[in-house]
């Protein structure tokens, strides 16, 4: 078994899928109460943090909820009485949690939490979709997609130090796609202790904190005489947790030398007329594919966005701007929208409304269930982007790719 | 374990500590028994506490924003989530103890919650929580018998026959809640093996109330107490009388005042003198005639509740706790 190998706290280079090295992650990040239910994919970070508690490798408290919404309930308490905290789900098991996922934002509770990204059922399906952790996107969870097992480590220490700022206390989801992160075994570089406690301080709940030398009513009933104030306060903390993220990113890349963007990744894109836009595992395959076109002289690119909650409005505008077209793919999907398109492209389309010069933008579904994107697929983007480029406007604005007709 | 709190016991009103951690500020109605509740808990359990509330009417009704009774730390928690906020509090506070991010001290974390909120939506949560012996708490639940809250609907504690907006009385059906209420502290004593502590208790005694939040807060691990709360609202009777309509409950054996402490299993008063048949038990009628959500009830219906209680005193394997007893001649 390669945890064996890996020596938490050591600085070294191991062999791990995205749960084990969120686990390691989390045992560096000291973090005091873990709270699990088993749902694939996101369970086998818990299968992780239960070892390194058992065999001694970390402190926490690890308590086997019995439903997510009791998960997501401990977590919350436990974050208000002052612990560092982490739990998580995968598809259904994250919608059952709906009701602590809501009201953890009000009350500005910086819980961090993966979305071990699985199709929502029915019908039952174990493969990454992305609508899962979308749920959360409108109601003040910070949201943010891992490429890889070293991304999920990067930012599940980044998470914590976004979220636990008493600027933003608020929540963070970290995406992992379900199999092709959650499992898949990459070379991940592991940090020092030093190195992780010089980045993330400790978690101080302040003056919020749930505790009797602190006699506060915590999330008291209100109506319409103050709940308007109280949700522009939320917002603040919103707002400014975009440059928190920026200023967590710079120390990131100081200490560890990554994550030097925090918001996006651009690949290939310097001389690119058109560019795919996606997030998550997809970039793989994506990237691939881009490589390949471009030896055939196909002057594309790809941006894969890292953070969505903040979302970099004028960074994304002004990257996107840059291009001819632009290719959303959405692992997700968003029933009955205007155009029938899925949440990214919104997004983006959204972004760039207001931009002085706009990119004809289309949108590409596809990977659902956990599908493979292929060559083929890619290849189609492509011939769709190039198509409304000859033609000076959108030829199709969304396209189910690699879907079967009947 | 972290370390829990000694107390005295109280030995009679005057006996009871001075300070309220429960005070002024709330607008819950006149006579509000489950009001008193609060009270009576948060002064037995004293100043370092920290109080857990569902959803319900000592929320909604509670803490207004600007306007909190509670000196204590208090905290809303979901409708059916009491269990796991409590869990989550003691779990947070003893991983902070042990790893010396706070201060080693006993601190009592208590879960409030309503019929709703225990017997029905956050059962589940309520019996992980009193399977974990390491997280001390207590649960109590305020039995005001319906969800009082929302405008007095049924809930699985609501008595055979009450009205309620989920069960008016009707010109076709005149009764249309049937259900027997929920037994709920027992199955819970009954149902958690490393739970040291359930008790049941009623706001009309209110020492032994406090007495036995006191011993559920110090004997250690997660422990239980249901407590009937008269409701003037939702039962309909003037606010006068909420403490006479508590004794009556009690001495019709309609609720019983009982604790198992480590499997020994006593009875308080008045239940305990019912036990023991030095008390005649009251005829129900006296204690259902005096509230308007009996009011529909006829002679046949009295009859009815009446002789399921003579079963539950009589007939029961644990008289007023567990309904079965061991078949004849399976044991040796």
């Amino acid at each position: 078994m390669v945890l064996e190998k890996a020596k938490i706290g050591e600085e070294h280079e191991a062999l791990m899928s995205g749960c084990e090295a969120i686990a390691v992650a989390l045992a560096m990040a000291d973090v005091d109460v873990i709270t699990g239910y088993p749902i694939r994919p996101y369970d086998t970070v818990i299968n992780y943090i239960a070892r390194l508690i058992a065999d001694g490798q970390m402190d926490a408290d690890l308590i086997h909820a019995e439903m997510e919404h009791s998960q997501f309930e401990i977590v919350k308490h436990a974050c208000v009485s002052g612990a560092r905290v982490f739990t998580g789900s995968s598809g259904v098991g994250w919608v059952f949690a709906m009701e602590p996922l809501v009201v953890s934002p009000p009350a500005r509770i910086p819980i961090v939490a993966i979305c071990g990204n699985r199709a929502v059922d029915d019908p039952g399906a174990f493969g990454c979709e992305h609508n899962d952790q979308y749920l959360v996107r409108d109601v003040g969870w910070m949201i943010n997609w891992a490429d890889t097992a070293q991304e999920a480590l990067d930012l599940i220490l980044m998470s914590y130090r976004v979220a636990e700022d008493p600027r933003v206390f608020l929540p963070c989801s970290l995406g992992v796609d379900g199999a092709f992160l959650t499992h898949a075994m990459n070379l991940v570089k592991l940090p020092s202790k030093a190195q992780v406690d010089k980045f993330l301080p400790r978690y101080d709940r302040g003056k919020l904190r749930l505790h009797p030398d602190n006699p506060i009513s915590v999330a008291v009933q209100v109506n319409e005489d103050w709940l308007q104030e109280l949700r522009r306060t939320i917002d603040e903390g919103a707002r400014i947790s975009k440059t928190v993220v920026e200023q967590a990113a710079k120390e990131f890349y100081q200490i560890f030398g990554r994550q030097k963007n925090p918001f996006f990744e651009e690949y290939m894109t310097e001389d690119a007329d058109m560019v795919l836009v996606g997030a998550g595992t997809l970039s793989l395959s994506v990237r691939a594919n881009v490589r390949k076109l471009r030896k055939e002289g196909k002057k594309i690119g790809f941006v894969r966005m890292k953070w969505l909650r903040p979302f970099a409005v004028e960074e994304v505008r002004e990257c996107l701007s840059r291009f001819k077209a632009v290719g959303v793919i959405d692992r997700d999907y968003s029933y009955g929208s205007p155009d029938f398109g899925g949440i990214m492209f919104h997004e983006m389309r959204s972004a760039l409304y207001t931009a002085k010069k706009q990119p004809l933008i289309s949108n590409f579904i596809c990977g659902l269930g956990g599908r493979e994107i292929y060559e083929a697929d890619v290849r189609e983007m492509m011939k769709i982007m190039e198509d409304s480029i000859k033609a000076g406007t959108v030829k199709d604005t969304v396209t189910w790719v690699g879907t079967r007709t009947r | 374990m972290t370390m829990t709190m000694e107390f005295e016991r109280i030995r009679g009103v005057k006996a009871a500590p001075l300070p309220e951690m429960y005070t002024s500020g709330h607008r819950t109605c006149q006579g509000c028994d489950s009001a008193l509740n609060c009270r009576y808990i948060a002064k037995a359990a004293g100043p370092r506490s920290i109080a857990l509330g569902a959803t319900g009417c000592m929320y909604v009704a509670n803490t207004s924003y600007y306007s909190t009774p509670w000196a204590i730390p208090w905290m809303h928690t979901q409708l059916g989530a009491t269990g796991s906020a409590v869990l989550g509090v003691s779990a947070s506070l003893k991983v902070q103890m042990r790893k010396g991010k706070i201060k080693n001290e006993p601190i009592n974390v208590i879960g409030i919650g309503g019929d709703g909120g225990i017997a029905d939506m956050g059962l589940s949560a309520v019996s992980a929580t009193l399977t974990w012996p390491e997280y001390n708490s207590l649960i109590v639940m305020y039995d005001n018998e319906s969800y009082a809250n929302t405008g007095i609907q049924v809930s699985c504690q609501t008595p055979y026959g009450a009205h309620t907006t989920f069960s008016p009385v009707g010109t076709v059906k005149r009764i249309m809640h049937k259900r027997w209420k929920k037994n709920t502290a027992a199955m819970l004593a009954a149902g958690h093996p490393e739970c040291r502590y359930v008790a049941s208790a009623c706001t009309a005694y209110p020492i032994d109330l406090m007495n036995k939040v006191r011993r559920a807060l110090s004997i250690g691990g997660p422990t239980f107490v249901a407590i009937l709360c008269p409701c003037p609202k939702g039962w309909d009777f003037d606010p006068r009388y909420s403490h006479e309509m508590g004794e009556m409950a009690c001495k019709s054996g309609m609720w019983a005042n009982w604790e198992m402490e480590d499997g020994k299993l006593t009875f308080q008063t008045p239940s305990s003198g019912i036990i023991k048949g030095m008390v005649k038990r009251t005829p129900v009628t006296e204690y259902l005639q005096r509230q308007g959500r009996f009011d529909h009830l006829t002679k046949e219906d009295f009859d009815h509740i009446q002789k399921q209680l003579d079963k539950i005193w009589g007939d029961w394997g644990i008289p007023a706790i567990l309904p079965f007893k061991v078949a004849e001649g399976e044991l040796a």
